[in-house]
């Protein structure tokens, strides 16, 4: 860095310049390691296992620019759920604290393969999935320290994370419940022709919800862009994945709808997933055959959206339509315009379920080391990194050291951030209001019960004025005249 | 004259005395009711009390038809706007709301089991499917929790679903996605999302259709932060309430009744649509004050001939708006009678009914003359028999002997 500025700041000796020129581009040639975008080919750690369909290819494009993000992101999540570990033990966050360290890789992953037009909903463990989408640092501690400048205004607390603007529905705490919704948003997707898909996170807890099995047969039936992503960290609260499931391969769980099972500690092969997910849940046409004439291939595709009951009947009258060379058989490659997919994403989580949980009952610490010295997200990008030549040890710890000064920035906003007013109880239950906000000026933020409070929707005082402004006051007066207007008909007399 | 409940079974069936029967001519109130004009503005809000919010100035208070019957003798009579209206059963009604506020915004699909093809196991649907389509008409599977919820999701996405349960019971089965993701998601997100959704369907006591299908649910759903509930009685109420609750940006759930859906009246042509939150004056009175909704009105209605007859003037309210209550109507009520009686169709324990004599307690407590009596269905399971299910739900001759106790 010397050497260059030394180089721009000498103007005199031309020579001298030209001299240092090749000097400074050689050191230049590491120094923009954060615009490089060469592309660089990385091999997935662990192949994908498929059901009923065909795996994407384990050789996964990325680049210098992109694996120093993904570093970045995650080692950011990892410093931010650290931190809120020490915030929950000072007290300072309450209730509960459902904290992702170790599945930074599926949050990261995922986010590299779509845009933020495409929705993602996801259980309680949101806050690196809300970060992930966009979510600030600030927004996250003072929404779990239960702050007004919190992402939903100290209201919603740990569980209950959204981001409206970049599509990220939360944030819930009812296991398995957000399947539903995610469909629906999915279903929303395709109702107003959005060409993006939803992923709809889940647990391997959650799994066995009945509502998940409902959603998928209304997903599958309706051929919805939903994907359905089971983030198995192998243990719902304190019970392990083969003492709560018969079957463990969840992503085989679709019976009739595809599933790819990932190996969730690495974010390329996360990537790669997600990309491939989108992808097919997306086509409308077939990968291939350009040998086919355009109005055959329609139909062809026509056939085996609609009808791939008759599949076999299409393959023996369409021969060449075989050059789809990617796939054995072409019922697998009819197989993948299945709009419907799910994902195991195979993780780890170091920490207990919550913050209550010692996270050590129920698994042995052998293992937690075992897996955080063997497959843990952060460390692979590094070892990455370091491997390609991207950037220094140094450099990295670097990174590592503005982001942790970055979460004790954020730390410390939030903890000047003032708590809510206590008018913000009555807010947004409704919208529009409807009286249940406190109309009355004067009661302030004492709990006095006096009798002009407004205590909920229905406690309103006799004189308050609806919600709607240009409504009058009703007199009791003109009612008597509409009374007195009833009694002069002949009705009523029986 | 015209049938009440068509295809439901003889009049006789609503209540034990054979004197009872609907003639509807003796429900005619004064009969005009007119529409202003409308100046540009695409519908008009009809107050309980038939004032038109069109113009803030001006709008001479209109009487509303308060009979639940239209009849040949008072239709000539009824209207004297330019339009005649339409008579048209209570079912006809709600579809015919639902249909103009699916032509208005594309964003209204409904969803549930047999709406589409089927036309809806209560014809509420009938024809939509083939007008709007599959993907704006959707046949679900039998699977209320997801469906719910994928309702609930779209409508955090700006789509405005209409959910039917074909049964209200049936909705049981939801009640975790319709508390926490509908009710709650608006106030959880910090005001980011709504939920502009509806959730309707058929409850209350039937023609001895046995205990789970004979359910009410306002009972259950009224704790919910965050939604809002009314229960629609007559055609016209009925076609307003449906819009006005998928016009709402808040979760209305809409409880309609199983024997209430042929009823017929004449309704306007115009667009108009009733207000979620305000009761309906029935029929204004002086002695005392009874608040019903749903079926439970035409019971009292018909106690209110023979509490005439007997000298009495009881004024009744239809609050339709289950959450959150009407207590402007109900408080000047109060204030003008000093007696109330709630007749309603809920269990004694924990129902409507029990949580309106708390509110009305509260709020009203000093002008009430008499304690509140609330005339609410047995706590048991609805039986099948016919004459055990007719004692467990409030007859008009109970309303009776109660008004006499509450005046005495």
């Amino acid at each position: 860095m010397a050497l260059s500025r030394l180089a721009s700041s000498s103007s005199s000796s031309s020579r001298f310049a030209d001299l240092l020129k090749p000097l400074c581009s050689a050191i230049s040639l590491r120094r923009p390691i954060s615009t490089d975008t060469t592309p660089i080919t990385v091999e997935t750690s662990v192949p994908f296992t498929s059901h009923q369909c065909d795996t994407p290819s384990r050789s996964v494009q990325t680049n210098a620019k992109e694996l120093l993000t993904f570093f970045r992101d995650m080692a950011l999540m990892r410093r931010m759920e650290i931190a809120a570990d020490s915030l929950y033990k000072a007290k300072l966050i309450r209730g509960f604290c459902h904290l992702y360290d170790g599945q930074e890789a599926v949050a990261v992953g995922m986010e590299a393969a779509i845009t933020k037009k495409d929705c993602i909903i996801t259980a309680y463990r949101d806050h690196c999935t809300f970060v992930a989408r966009g979510g600030t640092l600030l927004e996250v501690f003072a929404e779990l320290m239960g702050r007004q400048a919190g992402c939903s205004r100290g209201k919603g607390g740990s569980m209950h994370f959204y981001k409206k603007d970049s599509n990220f529905y939360g944030g819930h705490g009812i296991v398995g419940a957000q399947v539903p919704l995610g469909c629906g948003l999915a279903f929303a997707q395709k109702y107003s022709k959005d060409e993006a898909v939803t992923f709809a996170l889940y647990g391997d807890g959650a799994a066995n919800q009945g509502q998940l099995f409902e959603a998928l047969n209304i997903s599958a039936l309706w051929d919805l862009p939903a994907i359905l992503v089971c983030e198995n960290n192998h243990y719902g609260m304190g019970t392990a994945e083969w003492r709560a499931s018969k079957s463990p391969a969840y992503y085989k769980r679709g019976d009739y709808a595809p599933g790819l099972k990932v190996d969730g500690m690495d974010a390329l092969a996360v990537k790669q997933a997600c990309t491939f997910a989108k992808e097919h849940a997306l086509k409308n046409g077939p990968i291939v055959s350009v040998n086919l004439p355009h109005q055959l291939e329609k139909t062809l595709v026509f056939f085996i959206t609609h009808f791939s009951v008759y599949v076999n009947c299409v393959i023996f009258l369409m021969p060449k339509a075989h050059q789809a060379t990617e796939y054995n058989t072409l019922l697998e490659y009819c197989a993948c315009f299945k709009l419907f997919y799910i994902l195991e994403m195979d993780t780890y989580r170091y920490h207990g379920h919550s913050m209550s949980d010692p996270g050590s009952t129920y698994r042995t610490r052998d293992e937690i080391t075992g897996v955080r010295q063997e497959r843990d997200p952060v460390e692979r990008i590094r070892k990455l990194i370091l491997s390609h030549d991207l950037a220094t040890e140094k450099e990295l710890k670097d990174i590592e050291k503005e982001i942790r000064k970055e979460v004790d920035d954020a730390i410390a906003q939030a903890k000047e951030n003032p708590l809510p007013e206590s008018s913000e109880l009555f807010t947004n239950v409704y919208a529009k209001g409807l009286g249940v906000e406190v109309y009355h000026q004067n009661h302030g933020s004492e709990y006095t019960g006096g009798h002009e409070r407004s205590f909920g929707a229905d406690r309103k005082e006799a004189n308050f004025i609806s919600f709607d402004p240009t409504h009058t006051v009703k007199k009791p007066c003109e009612n008597h005249e509409t009374a007195e207007v009833e009694r002069k008909s002949p009705a009523f007399t029986g | 004259m015209a049938a009440i409940f068509q295809g439901v079974g003889a009049a006789a069936a609503l209540s034990s005395s054979p004197s009872n029967s609907f003639d509807s001519k003796k429900f005619v109130s004064s009969p005009c009711r007119s529409f202003s004009v409308r100046k540009g503005a695409s519908f008009a809000v009809v107050r309980s009390d038939g004032r038109v919010n069109l113009n803030p100035k001006g709008g001479r208070a209109q009487q509303l038809i308060s009979n639940a019957v239209a009849t040949k003798s008072d239709s000539a009579a009824a209207f004297s706007s330019s339009k005649p209206g339409h008579e048209l059963l209570l079912f006809e009604a709600l579809q015919e709301g639902l249909e103009e506020e699916m032509e208005r915004d594309p964003r209204v699909c409904v969803m549930g089991e047999d709406v589409g093809h089927y036309g809806g196991s209560y014809k509420v649907t009938k024809g939509l499917a083939k007008k709007f389509g599959d993907l704006r008409v959707l046949d679900t599977p039998i699977a209320e929790n997801s469906f719910t919820g994928m309702g609930i999701g779209a409508a955090m996405t700006g789509l405005r679903p209409v959910v039917e349960g074909m049964n209200m019971g049936f909705l049981l089965l939801a009640f975790n996605q319709i508390s926490n993701n509908c009710g709650m998601l608006h106030y959880t997100s910090g005001g980011q999302f709504t939920i502009p959704i509806v959730i309707r369907g058929p409850g209350g006591v039937g023609r001895q259709l046995g205990a789970e299908h004979s359910q009410r649910l306002e009972s259950y759903f009224q704790s919910i932060p965050g939604i809002q509930m009314v229960a629609c009685s007559t055609p016209y109420n009925a076609k307003g309430l449906m819009k006005a609750a998928i016009r709402s940006e808040n979760p209305v759930i809409f409880f309609e009744h199983v024997l209430l859906y042929n009823l017929k009246e004449r309704i306007p042509d115009e667009d108009y649509i009733c207000n979620l939150e305000e009761a309906e004056m029935v029929r204004p009175g002086e002695h005392v004050t009874i608040l019903t909704y749903s079926r439970m009105r035409y019971h009292v209605m018909q106690a209110a001939k023979t509490l005439v007859n007997k000298g009495y003037d009881p004024e009744v309210i239809d609050i339709r708006s289950l959450k959150p209550f009407d207590l402007y109507t109900i408080g000047n009520s109060v204030k003008k009678t000093h007696r109330v009686l709630i007749v309603e169709e809920c269990m004694r324990t924990g129902g409507i009914g029990a949580s309106l004599i708390a509110a009305i307690t509260e709020n009203f407590n000093d002008y009430l003359d008499a304690p509140i009596m609330c005339l609410s269905s047995q706590d048991v399971p609805t039986p099948y028999a016919g004459t055990l299910e007719e004692v467990t739900v409030v007859q008009p001759a109970q309303i009776v002997t109660a008004v006499e106790q509450l005046c005495q």
